[in-house]
């Protein structure tokens, strides 16, 4: 038995603790924003918060999270209430398919708690984990920059490249 | 800039529209082009796009008593925008708030059968379609007023789901349609709004399905979860071609975690109540010994290779108006594709369920009806006791192992009738069994005159099929390891106008000698199917690099030459408004750094679409920096700016992601890029630092398919500006850092 504390619920779970948390999200909570992408830590489609930093719930077990605060894009608001960075991928219309964008908003959420004012090469490289295969990075982009600023900061500096 | 509406305007239906007399024509739109891959044939021709295929009004829309209004669109949501824009056209020509709409996409039991969900056809053919259909119900619930009435139906307005007649009296929708038949035919002179009544059409209408899939709603099939479902995993070889060699499937049922191994012929699947076990059980089998019965897959030089699957040469074009003189100098060059993977993030996923003996299954599939005929077959059952109904899944961008993967739920969830089964491919079974987009070669001979005119052109293009979707039974993985006898269609050349492996082979340029051969390559030693843009990403990339060797050998600007040879008005008008706004002809200052152009109208058919990148390669890693990449985009009348806005933009950073870093990795036994590690695709640091999209809007103008419009032009342009920057050309895709390094 388990305890996880998951958008500051806390719940028993009872499965084998090296069960990854994607699965105990999805199948035992019925948390699916965070997505099933590879399994092996490549992609980012998965990612949640764990204590404000971004993890990838597909290979993280759930005996690593006992006592730690897991968010989940649940967690961050609802279709009648969205959070920040919700409200900001909506206003930038930041999804094709939107099947990285949980994944993507996560990272994004982790990224403005650590600082609400990146660098545009901070926030690349913060974003760099997550993959997606629609080519909606652009959007993506905007929609931290546009969160960054909902939140009292912004990305400010122009983008320069990463080199 | 396009106006955002309001939530009001959104909501309610907004202003007064005012009926007008019948013409003897209607502004109508025309269909799309062969929009029905696997569609039944055209029963009612004169109608546009689909109405075609099926011309009665409640197989698109129906009205209920209390006003509600449903429409049906046989097209699926890929993340293509598709429902959003239906809903804007509909809501708008019935004259309707969004709050009284609901949309119905591809289902085998309730929706139009409009064959595949593909090649930039929705709007040209469902967009069409639901548009005309809308016009004619508004206008019967009119008719049948006037009739109650006793009034002249010009006399007649619609507003907000009511018909008026302006002077206080009104009447609803729903209360007019409880005693009116919308099964009947459209009719061809039923005019659509004009222009300056549109509310909904051309505006900003934030995409209906992007808040569920912010919040954590239930968006995908793999989000799924139905009562008593069980979860399943297929155990196949690591890669397509490759077969176990004799598993022992006793044992696995004495794997943890699995309740239930389902197996016949060679398919074996799993089943279990948690997913983890199976998940781990995977990992277990996948030491399993394997095999590939047949051929190896040959290996080496590329175009050798590509070259020497049994070609079958197919004549595409042949104009030969020599009066042009003869050539003073030729150009001739030599381009080549590997095979591509459609990379979807999620891998494939379909739910199935057993019940009453209907076999249901839902599925991100791009051709419900198609997938439901191979289906049947597959289970000996009739069609219409299976319902194929589609569910989004992740991006797919063509034929991946959507099918495939719905059959393996089926015959999962036949073992276990009454009990859903949700099967989902691994990461690894996505990135070795889904069909790839096919390797190609394209070589170019071009005739120069003493004034730098092109007076002779010669374009060769070398490729398997471009489409393998399932058609029967055989097409299917599951079906063949049955070991019934299943086999797949042989493979098709897909003919012009839009063609397979030739499509957009032929230049839109004016070019009055200029020859096109396909060479249809009937050995497949890789699966191939569908990629986006087929052929396109790999003929424009040809083409248009090419203009660019041919405007170097004339010392000509690239802009300059192809508008020099270009007569097609609206070509010319996306080509010089992306120079404008490029600002082309101006260099940016700093070594290694180009400015590259393309242009094509995808299909011929299609949008047009001209790209200008402005990149830099840095001198030591010989990576590329995009600084700005600016488009100009003719898709006709825009229903909706931003979907397009965001197509073209996905469109340019995935074909930089095809044509800079990507290629499926193999040797004699399979493929070898087996998950993202040996399959590198664009990440953020790679790409854009800025992307403009302008939008050329054509009011009253057909659709013309968009989503795959960006494809080849931004390849080339890409190639075009490397070459610009570094100058030296490659022309071997993918034209990746080491390659430039080498190179330079
Ligand atoms: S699913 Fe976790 S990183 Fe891909
Ligand atoms: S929006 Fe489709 S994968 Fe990112």
């Amino acid at each position: 038995m388990i305890e996880l504390e998951v958008n500051g619920t806390s719940h028993r779970i009872n499965v084998d603790p090296a069960t990854p948390l994607l699965y105990v999200l999805r199948d035992d909570l019925d948390l699916h924003a965070a997505k099933f992408g590879c399994g092996l830590g490549q992609c980012g489609s998965c990612t949640v918060l764990v204590d404000d930093k971004p993890v990838f719930a597909c290979i993280t077990p759930i005996a690593a999270l006992a006592g730690r605060m897991i968010t989940t894009v649940e967690g961050l608001g609802t279709r009648e209430a969205p959070g920040i960075v919700q409200q900001a991928f909506a206003e930038e219309q930041a999804a094709q398919c939107g099947y990285c964008i949980p994944g993507m908003m996560a990272r994004a959420e982790a990224l403005l708690r650590r600082t609400t004012s990146p660098s545009e090469a901070e926030m690349r490289a913060a974003m760099r984990p997550v993959l997606c295969r629609c080519g909606t990075h652009m959007r993506i982009l905007r929609a931290v920059r546009r969160a960054a600023a909902m939140r009292g900061g912004g990305v400010t500096d122009a983008a320069e490249p990463v080199r | 800039m396009n106006a955002h509406l309001s939530r009001r305007e959104m909501i309610a239906g907004g202003g007064l529209v005012v009926l007008f007399a019948l013409g003897p024509q209607a502004t109508g739109q025309g269909g799309g082009v062969e929009g029905q891959a696997n569609g039944e044939g055209e029963v009612a021709p004169g109608l546009p796009g689909s109405l075609g295929q099926h011309p009665v009004l409640d197989s698109w829309i129906r009205v209920a008593a209390d006003g509600q209004v449903t429409v049906f669109t046989g097209k699926a949501e890929l993340g293509q925008g598709i429902k959003t824009a239906i809903v804007q056209l509909a809501a708008d020509e019935l004259d309707i708030g969004l709050d009284r709409l609901t949309l119905v996409t591809a289902d085998t039991h309730s929706s139009p059968d409009e064959g595949l969900t593909a090649g930039s056809h929705s709007m040209e053919d469902s967009g069409t379609a639901v548009a005309n259909a809308a016009a004619n119900v508004r206008h019967l619930l009119a008719e049948q007023t006037a009739r109650l009435w006793d009034v002249p139906v010009a006399s007649l307005s619609t507003r907000n789901g009511q018909v008026t007649d302006g002077n206080g009296r009104t009447l609803d929708y729903g209360a007019i349609a409880a005693n009116l038949s919308l099964h009947v035919p459209a009719r061809l002179d039923i005019p659509r709004k004009p222009i300056g009544a549109r509310r909904l059409i051309g505006k900003h209408l934030p995409r209906i399905d992007i808040p569920a899939k912010l919040t954590g709603g239930t968006a995908y099939v793999h989000d799924m979860k139905l009562p008593g479902m069980l979860h399943a995993r297929v155990v196949r070889g690591p890669a397509e071609g490759t077969q176990l060699i004799d598993p022992d499937v006793a044992a696995m049922a004495g794997l943890p975690g699995v309740d239930r191994v389902v197996s016949e012929g060679r398919f074996i699947a799993l089943l279990g109540r948690r997913e983890w076990p199976l998940v781990q059980a995977l990992r277990i089998l996948g030491q399993l010994e394997w095999e590939r019965p047949g051929e190896p897959i040959p290996t080496g030089d590329r175009a050798a290779v590509v070259k020497g699957l049994s070609p079958r040469v197919e004549p595409i074009l042949d104009r030969q108006d020599e009066s042009g003189g003869e050539a003073v100098r030729w150009v001739a060059a030599r381009y080549t594709r590997p095979w591509l993977m459609h990379g979807a993030i999620g891998p494939s996923c379909a739910v199935a369920l057993l019940e009453d003996g209907i076999m249901t299954i839902w599925t991100h599939s791009q051709g419900v009806n198609p997938l439901r005929g191979a289906i049947a077959e597959m289970l000996g059952m009739p069609p219409e006791r299976v319902r194929c109904v589609h569910v989004e899944g992740s991006g797919c961008y063509g034929h991946n192992g959507a099918d495939d993967v719905a059959a393996d739920a089926a015959l999962a969830a036949r073992a276990v009738p009454g009990r859903p089964v949700r099967m989902l491919w691994s990461r690894e079974q996505e990135h070795g069994w889904e069909p790839l987009g096919p390797a190609q070669v394209v070589e170019l001979r071009g005739g120069l005159d003493a004034v730098g005119r092109i007076i002779a052109w010669n374009h060769q293009v070398w490729s398997n099929t471009h489409v393998t979707r399932p058609s029967r039974a055989g097409d299917l993985i599951a079906a063949q390891e049955l070991g019934r006898g299943f086999t797949p269609a042989s493979p098709r050349s897909l003919p012009q106008p839009e063609g397979g492996g030739d499509r957009n082979s032929i230049p839109l340029y004016a070019l009055a000698n200029a020859r096109v051969t396909k060479h249809f390559l009937q050995d497949m030693p890789l699966r191939v199917s569908a990629i986006r843009s087929l052929g396109a990403h790999m003929n424009v990339f040809a083409i248009e690099s090419f203009m660019d060797e041919l405007a170097l050998a004339t010392r000509s600007d690239p802009v300059a030459f192809r508008l020099r040879h270009m007569a097609d008005m609206r070509a010319r008008t996306v080509i010089e408004r992306t120079a404008d706004r490029f600002a082309w002809g101006r260099r940016t200052p700093g070594t290694l750094r180009g400015h590259g152009f393309a242009f094509a109208r995808y299909k011929n058919l299609g949008a047009f679409c001209a790209i200008a990148m402005d990149v830099e390669v840095l001198r030591d890693s010989g990576r590329v920096v995009v600084h700005r990449a600016v488009a100009s985009v003719d898709s006709g009348d825009i229903v909706n700016p931003d979907g397009i806005r965001n197509q073209i933009e996905g469109g340019i950073l995935q074909s930089i992601s095809w044509t800079g870093h990507e290629a499926v990795a193999y040797d004699e036994r399979s493929r070898t890029s087996y998950d993202w590690s040996v399959y590198p695709i664009l990440r953020f640091e790679d790409v854009p630092l800025s992307v403009e999209v302008d939008l050329v809007d054509r009011p009253g103008q057909p659709f013309l398919g968009t989503g795959e419009a960006a494809q080849g032009p931004a390849a080339a342009a890409y190639a075009n500006a490397i070459a610009a920057a570094t100058g030296r050309r490659l022309r071997e895709m993918p034209l990746t850092d080491d390659a430039i390094r080498t190179r330079r």
